[in-house]
């Protein structure tokens, strides 16, 4: 295989494809949204419990590709325990990364997505996930992570 | 055929993708175009380029002459009974949009709409969005297991208006019974539409023996330019419709407050039309013409059964649709591996390779997949590509099992 494909499937990506975290739904959840990517039909579900402005706890289901799946996978471990501001600073450092940009030091493992960026296709593969969780934490929520009411 | 001889008219078949040559394989996408089309654009705007209709002065009448000279090539390749039945749009998509609005508009609510879920979304959402105008109901033919079409039951009766079907599924390569659908359209005092952008391009298709009241397709599908289409339409029906878009060319007579329409097909050819792309697509169709399509055909079949062949040999992957008469392409699935790290897989191996929906999202769901990927097959291409693409799959599961755990 060449080089760029080795890069595009690093062996952390491949291990969260084959045995995800967080995977399924949250009990008590503050945020559940479902994202669709139009161009392939993938589908990533969200779920998340925020308490006292903490993600305390977070999952997601879906189908999916390796890079939308171990995204998912990887994002859930990065955000969990993490404030909301915390998590939205993760969200941005991540988009830059698909953008090109570089790594950030809070990204950690994430860093391993980075060959993604060389394959603009994939690119929304993976922000698939982020972009999921960041409509559960703006759109839908109050300041302490209930579910907007009426 | 003399393949090789085909090959070399491709320029882009020349190219290299990820240090292999390229191996073509989506062409129910769009194909490659020979050089004799690009020459027939090149030489329309090198030579005879002004704006067609209106000019008098001599390219004017030269531009109008090739696009109209265009028209009846088109014409004669689907075995119109007249030019003026010819409607050029921009692609299949619009030429269905185009029946939608402009025929559509006589229906009413509690009308129904008879289609197939394994529409493209081209031939489903145009008349989603006429339902939700009319009040219109959609019905749909079932599928059988096979991926053929259940026409026993067909909810074609009395309510029915319009019965619009793919000819050959983009997805399932399921070759639909059209002349036995125009019949039963027919019967029922209804229209018949054939979205035949999967088939001109594979096929024989006479718009007279399938006796269909309407016909897609486009011309980037059948070797020629990208942003030109065809509409076929009956005369009769093409005369009675509204107009679907306003403008030049279109009209007759403009008055500040109303206008009158220009006659068939020019009322439906606001602005100024693609002229080089039809000229291209002439060019496309004398190219297709040349070749024969029955010998286009025979070897397309030929392939599409060498891929099903080696498909099944391959353990783990499932392939769609019917076997035996079949359109020129073949969805499949791989065990463990998603269409689109599947298709990454074979990028790097040169083979381009679609995966995903295929613009065909609710038959996908009856499939129970969110997508798939398929090889869809053009004249130009081998058995060795064939063969090329069976490589590439079983490299994608040796990769995908080898990345250590």
């Amino acid at each position: 295989m060449s080089m760029g494909l080795e890069d595009l499937y690093r062996e952390v990506i491949m291990d969260h494809y084959r045995s995800p975290h967080h995977r399924g739904r949250v009990d008590g959840a503050t945020g559940d949204v479902e994202m669709l990517n139009p161009t392939c039909g993938d589908e990533v579900r969200v779920s998340f419990r925020v308490e006292g402005g903490r993600i305390a706890d977070v999952a997601f289901d879906g189908r999916g590709c390796s890079i939308s799946m171990a995204s998912a996978s990887m994002m859930t471990d990065a955000v969990v325990g993490k404030t909301v501001e915390e998590a939205r600073g993760l969200i941005a450092a991540f988009r830059e990364l698909m953008q090109g940009g570089a790594p950030s030091e809070e990204l950690g493992d994430l860093v391993a997505l980075q060959g993604v960026a060389k394959f603009p296709v994939r690119i929304k593969c993976a922000t698939l996930p982020w972009t999921t969780l960041e409509k559960g934490l703006t759109g839908d929520m109050d300041g302490e992570g209930r579910p907007r009411m009426g | 055929m003399d393949i090789a001889k085909i090959r070399a008219d491709f320029p882009l078949l020349a190219e290299r993708v990820n240090g292999h040559p390229v191996v073509y394989l989506d062409n129910a996408a769009t194909t490659q175009k020979p050089r004799s089309v690009l020459a027939a654009v090149d030489g329309y705007y090198e030579h005879t380029n002004a704006n067609v209709h209106r000019a008098i002065h001599t390219l004017g009448e030269r531009a109008t002459a090739a696009y109209e000279a265009s028209r009846a090539r088109v014409a004669r390749f689907i075995h119109a009974p007249s030019a003026e039945s010819v409607v050029f749009v921009r692609n299949a998509s619009e030429a269905l949009n185009l029946v939608a609005y402009a025929w559509g508009s006589r229906l009413k609510a509690g009308d129904e709409i008879v289609l197939t879920p394994m529409e493209h979304h081209s031939n489903l959402v145009p008349w989603q969005l006429l339902s939700k105008r009319s009040g219109a109901v959609l019905r749909f033919i079932p599928l059988r297991d096979d991926g053929t079409l259940d026409m026993e039951r067909a909810p074609i009766g009395v309510r029915t208006k319009v019965v619009s079907v793919t000819h050959a599924s983009n997805v399932l390569g399921t070759l639909t019974p059209a002349a036995e659908l125009a019949r039963r359209a027919h019967a029922v005092g209804a229209v018949f539409v054939l979205d035949a952008a999967q088939s001109v391009p594979h096929m024989p298709v006479d718009v007279r023996a399938l006796d269909c009241d309407f016909l897609a397709f486009s011309g980037h599908k059948v070797y020629g330019p990208m942003g030109i289409g065809v509409l076929y339409g009956r005369r009769a029906l093409l005369e009675e419709m509204d107009p679907f878009l306003g403008g030049g060319e279109m009209i007759l007579e403009v008055h500040l407050d109303r206008a009158t329409w220009n006659d068939v097909p020019w009322k439906f050819e606001a602005g100024t039309p693609d002229v080089g792309g039809a000229v291209g697509l002439a060019a496309a169709l004398d190219y297709l013409d040349g070749l024969g399509i029955e010998a286009v055909a025979a070897h397309e079949r030929e392939l599409t059964e060498a891929a099903l062949n080696m498909l099944d040999e391959i353990p783990g992957v499932t392939v769609y649709g019917p076997r035996g008469e079949r359109g020129a392409l073949v969805s499949f699935t791989v065990e463990g591996i998603h269409p689109h790290d599947l298709s990454q897989v074979l990028d790097q191996e040169g083979v381009a390779v679609r995966a995903g929906h295929h613009c065909c999202q609710p038959l996908m769901r009856q499939l129970g997949v969110v997508a798939t990927a398929r090889a869809s097959f053009a004249c130009y291409n081998t058995l060795e590509e064939v063969e090329a693409l069976g490589a590439a799959v079983r490299k994608a599961q040796g990769f995908f099992s080898s990345v250590p755990r």
